[in-house]
């Protein structure tokens, strides 16, 4: 696989995550989701977050996101703490009701460009560049109701990457859409990758997706979250899923995560169940 | 011999599909935009068909009223028809009816306002929230007319006590729908806007406001029939303020004069003033907003 030419080499990671422990309320108390995690996600990074339910991995993000404050250590973005939601971080998120259903498409993409004080000549120029780049360039005056779930994710990523952020967060982005439509989507997200070369920081609960989408993973086991190993995945693409490599990695994860039951080719699946203990 | 049967084994074959042009992307919007709105013949054949159904009413109403023959108790539908004509070819009418809509803009912007100022309290804090929902589920099933003693006691027989029973009757039912449409607003939309950097004034009117739209609709829509029956009910009560009147003073007034089928005219032009508002303003509203967006069906 080619990897994009990365301009100068920085000083340290973009974003780093130091021991944070995230608590919330929850209906019988306090819940911790994660416990003393850290990482570092470097510039040109698809790093992935991987764990079963309950390991944490959404809260991760939206802390990263700015949404939620860690209970305790740190996160920092080029250094400095992130405090609050900002345009820098844009999120897509799993949910197809992240696009207000009264803008257009074209108006949604454009929408957190105007926010954030951009003139609307440019926006929309900008907005029918990245919508080519999903091939929705067709689509840009259809109201989001009348899109399927896989164009509305391609939508929120066209929109995503038109703010050009420091690093692109998704939550579980393809976990709503069916089969096949989730194996268009990390292949055209992997296309997008190599072609511009933006940092993503991914969370999933499949271990294939993060094999696939992946150039390195946090694993994560749950109740709390906390950090079981941080692997390797740049080897692996769409094209590399049957080979006899990528069984074996997969099989090691699912043994860091639930010991040495054997996974049956169901666990290999996508399914939201796949990997609960 | 058993039931089960293998099946036979077919020969396979492949297709050869012409490639859509973007590499697999998805073909232009009208491959996937649902068909033409067929409803709109029929939404025609319907409309003809109620009319016609309201023909056979009003035909069915001419016999009764000519089999019983009392013009004081029961003015037969042409004669009601002629009063209604009447009443618009002369102006009459207009005069009424424009006194009543003065009075209803006003008392429905105020009640609007009031609506908005209680929203804002009710998802603004919890307190405040749990003031409005208790106050909600006190005065919302209160009559406004029950209020009308009260209010002429306050402001005396004028435009005053009418603007506060309108406010009454606009405000609790708009609070009611806006505060749970706000509250409805999904979490990831609010996430969103916050992410691109919204936040209070411009995250409300950008997010909250259009995505709780279809809910401060169907408020406004309530708001507004509770506003024009307390209106004429109230006009009914005390008729005439400062030598002007209503269509209620203009119905009772006619009524006094024992003028029935002008009594039936009022009572006429009320229902089609209700319907003309509900049919060209809120259902036109609805269209080119969230049903266009596909919020509501």
């Amino acid at each position: 696989m080619n990897t994009p030419t990365l301009q100068v080499v920085q000083q340290g990671p973009l974003l780093r995550a130091e021991h944070v422990t995230i608590e919330y309320a929850g209906e019988h108390g306090i819940v911790r989701a994660t416990e003393d995690v850290s990482f570092d996600v470097h510039r040109g990074d698809r790093f992935v977050l991987l764990g079963p339910s309950g390991c944490g991995k959404s809260t991760l993000l939206k802390a990263v996101g700015g949404f939620i404050a860690p209970r305790a250590g740190s996160l920092r973005l080029h250094g400095k703490p992130i405090t609050a939601p900002g345009p820098d971080r844009i999120v897509v998120f799993q949910e197809f009701d992240q696009l207000p259903p009264w803008k257009t498409v074209e108006a949604n993409v454009m929408f957190p460009l105007l926010a954030g004080g951009m003139k609307k000549p440019e926006a929309r120029e900008r907005a029918r560049h990245w919508l080519g780049k999903v091939g929705l360039a067709r689509f840009a005056d259809a109201y989001p109701h009348t899109l399927s779930g896989g164009m509305k994710a391609r939508v929120a990523i066209a929109r995503a990457l038109a703010m050009q952020p420091d690093i692109l967060l998704m939550d579980e982005p393809f976990a709503a859409l069916d089969a096949l439509t989730r194996r268009k989507m990390q292949e055209e997200l992997q296309t997008l990758w190599q072609e511009i070369g933006f940092t993503m920081l991914f969370v999933t609960h499949s271990i294939e997706e993060a094999l696939v989408v992946g150039n390195r993973i946090l694993l994560l086991s749950p109740h709390p979250g906390r950090v079981r190993a941080e692997l390797n995945s740049h080897q692996f693409d769409l094209g590399s899923a049957g080979s006899a490599d990528f069984q074996a990695a997969n099989e090691r994860i699912h043994r860091l995560l639930f010991g040495d039951a054997v996974p049956t080719p169901a666990t290999v699946s996508t399914s939201a169940y796949a990997i609960r203990p | 011999m058993t039931p089960f049967r293998e099946p036979p084994i077919r020969p396979e074959y492949e297709l050869a599909l012409p490639l859509p042009s973007l590499g697999g992307a998805p073909l232009g919007p009208a491959a996937h935009a649902p068909p033409a709105p067929r409803g709109f013949a029929l939404g025609e054949l319907a409309w003809l068909r109620k009319a016609a159904l309201l023909l056979v009413l009003a035909v069915l109403w001419e016999g009764l009223a000519r089999w019983y023959d009392n013009d004081l108790l029961l003015p037969t539908a042409l004669a009601t028809g002629r009063a209604l004509v009447d009443g618009i070819v002369s102006g009459e009418l207009f005069g009424y009816v424009a006194v009543s809509f003065a009075v209803l803009t006003q008392g429905y912007l105020m009640g609007i306002a009031g609506a908005f100022l209680l929203t804002w309290l009710a998802v603004s804090n919890r307190v405040g929230r749990e003031l409005i929902e208790t106050l909600t589920a006190m005065f919302n099933p209160l009559p406004a007319i029950a209020l009308l003693p009260l209010a002429l006691l306050w402001f005396g027989l004028g435009k005053g006590s009418l603007i506060m029973v309108l406010m009454h009757s606009v405000m609790w039912p708009l609070t009611l729908n806006a505060s749970a449409g706000f509250r409805a607003v999904p979490e990831t939309l609010r996430m969103a806007g916050r992410n691109y950097g919204l936040g209070g004034l411009r995250l409300v009117l950008q997010i909250l406001i259009p995505a709780a739209l279809p809910a401060i609709l169907s408020g406004l829509k309530i708001g507004w029939a509770f506003a024009w029956r307390t209106l004429i009910a109230a006009e009914l009560v005390f008729g005439t303020t400062s030598g002007q009147g209503g269509l209620g003073w203009f119905i009772f007034q006619s009524r006094n004069e024992l003028f029935t089928d002008k009594v039936f005219a009022g009572l006429a032009a009320v229902i089609i003033i209700g319907l003309a508002v509900e049919q060209l303003v809120f259902q036109t509203l609805e269209r080119v907003t969230v049903r266009r967006w596909g919020m509501q069906r």
